[in-house]
């Protein structure tokens, strides 16, 4: 694991053993503060069956898969129209005509600039809007200028050589764009698509603060409700594993097609980026292929 | 232009408000980042494990959800702190993650024959990690570094929702006093803009005087 960086060298016999004895005392001290937090847990009795018996109900099961519904709702409206957006801008971005590369350079960079969450709330107040629309509105605009950035990014990352040659063919422009470069950097920046669709997906629980009645909501519902001596940690333990599953879930996904685009040969002449930490990151640079 | 000078005050407490979460969950990111960097990259099994567990599942995890988390959470295990510390943990924990990685990738970008040069000189484990492979790694993190630490002070807006003192929540005390909304959240925004503007500015000063000339 270790021989990939110019840190350490290759351990001897002793190091080995100095090593192994590290690791024991290192795990047990995790261990310990494993114990102390299930202590602090138990001792604050958070593993009651009062705490834990809303999730019996019917009602409140229901009420969670809606919240989760309506997650999914506002991430799979968010992805479709963020992605045609980012279609979209990236083409204003790659056009001859300078007024439309400006107009677009102006918007991608406004929205990138924004906290979503002051986007998010500017619609839902100022405009306005129902819960949804305001959620969908602001994520769509923040991600579609990012991935409007990372497509750009996946065109210019192509070899010259591939847009030299089909210009030398007599192809026009756009015969260029659609049936050489594009391709190829659609799917040299598959990965990085699929990470922003991440952070869409984690974005998806701001809506929790403009009351949209999304995952996060009814677990706070159930979270506030005295009847089951308000079982806030027990919600918690059963909300996060699920939203984190299915961002790891998309995270790993993303990891698996940067992983297939790499070996595949239809690559070749283009750098595909590594699902990696950049990547993920909501509202930071989009991750640029190194320049060939 | 009035509603700015009316609520000067508002605003200005806003502004300083989220600077101060910024830079403190900025600073508190930076040194767990570089710990659990660390560990990551230590010969040791149990910490790279641990290392490895933090960042997957931190940088999964939505920040609306770590907040609600932490903030409201916490308290229930008698730790009763004021909100904005409880903020500033929460947004360093997560971006703590991410320059981890960050970190992480440059110390991988160090060549190998670095450290055996380093080795087969005499220096020591420290004077290797001190004068050859960090001044290395650390021009080129830079640039990432710098945007992670961009997108934390756009992510600290999260806080003003959970009745921390900070520029986005000004919005509620303005509009109740029944200024123009929509000059309400260009001055906002207007705000977000130095804040991040300064940090790329900084960044860009810090390429400049110590970034890989390529």
């Amino acid at each position: 694991m270790t021989d990939s960086t110019a840190l350490y060298d290759l351990p001897g016999p002793r190091t080995r053993r100095r090593h192994t004895r590290y690791g024991v005392l290192s795990a047990v001290v995790l261990l310990v503060l494993l114990a102390w937090i299930l202590y602090l847990l138990l001792d604050t009795g958070q593993f009651t069956h009062t705490k834990w018996m809303p999730f019996e109900y019917q009602g409140i099961q229901k009420l969670l898969l809606r919240g989760l519904g309506n997650t999914l709702k506002a991430f799979a409206l968010a992805a479709v129209l963020s992605l045609a957006l980012g279609g979209l801008l990236a083409t204003g971005r790659l056009s001859d005509h300078r007024p439309v590369r400006w107009a677009a350079t102006v918007v991608v960079e406004f929205f990138r600039a924004m906290p979503v969450l002051v986007m998010i709330f500017f619609i839902f107040v100022a405009l306005k809007a129902q819960p949804l629309t305001a959620l969908v509105a602001g994520l769509t605009l923040y991600n579609g200028s990012v991935l409007a950035e990372v497509l750009r990014s996946g065109v210019r990352a192509v070899e010259r050589g591939q847009r030299e040659a089909a210009f030398a063919l007599g192809m026009r422009k756009t015969q260029v764009m659609a049936h050489v470069l594009v391709p190829q950097a659609v799917r040299a920046m598959l990965p990085a698509v699929i990470s922003q669709l991440v952070v869409a997906l984690k974005d998806t629980s701001l809506g929790f603060l403009i009351t949209y009645e999304e995952f996060l909501h009814a677990g706070k519902l159930i979270a506030s409700n005295l009847d089951y001596d308000l079982p806030f940690i027990p919600v918690v333990m059963v909300i996060a594993p699920i939203y984190i599953g299915m961002c790891m879930l998309l995270s790993w996904f993303a990891g698996w097609v940067s992983r297939r685009e790499q070996r595949s040969p239809r690559t070749d002449a283009v750098t595909v980026v590594t699902a990696g930490p950049g990547a993920l990151l909501p509202g930071g640079e989009p991750p640029t292929a190194p320049r060939p | 232009m009035y509603v700015l000078k009316d609520n000067w005050s508002t605003y200005w407490e806003g502004f300083l408000g989220t600077l101060e979460l910024t830079v403190w969950a900025s600073l508190l990111a930076l040194v767990l980042g570089f710990v659990m960097a660390s560990f990551r990259v230590a010969p040791v099994g149990s910490l790279r494990v641990f290392g490895t567990v933090w960042v997957t599942v931190l940088r999964n995890t939505p920040l609306t959800l770590l907040f609600f988390a932490v903030l409201l959470g916490l308290p229930r295990f008698g730790l009763v702190l004021p909100f904005q510390v409880f903020a500033v943990l929460a947004l360093g924990c997560y971006t703590s993650a991410f320059i981890c990685e960050v970190l992480r990738s440059g110390i991988n970008t160090v060549p190998k024959g670095q450290g055996e040069a380093a080795r087969s000189l005499g220096m020591s484990f420290g004077q290797t990690l001190s004068l050859v492979v960090l001044p290395q790694a650390f021009r080129s993190v830079i640039p990432p570094v710098g945007s992670t630490l961009i997108a934390l002070a756009k992510n600290s807006a999260i806080a003003g929702a959970f009745s921390v003192t900070e520029l986005l929540g000004t919005y509620k005390t303005i509009n109740e006093l029944g200024y123009n909304i929509v000059w309400t959240f260009v001055w906002i925004a207007v705000g977000y803009l130095i804040i991040t503007l300064a940090i790329s500015a900084l960044f860009h000063l810090l390429e400049r005087k110590w970034g890989v000339a390529r």
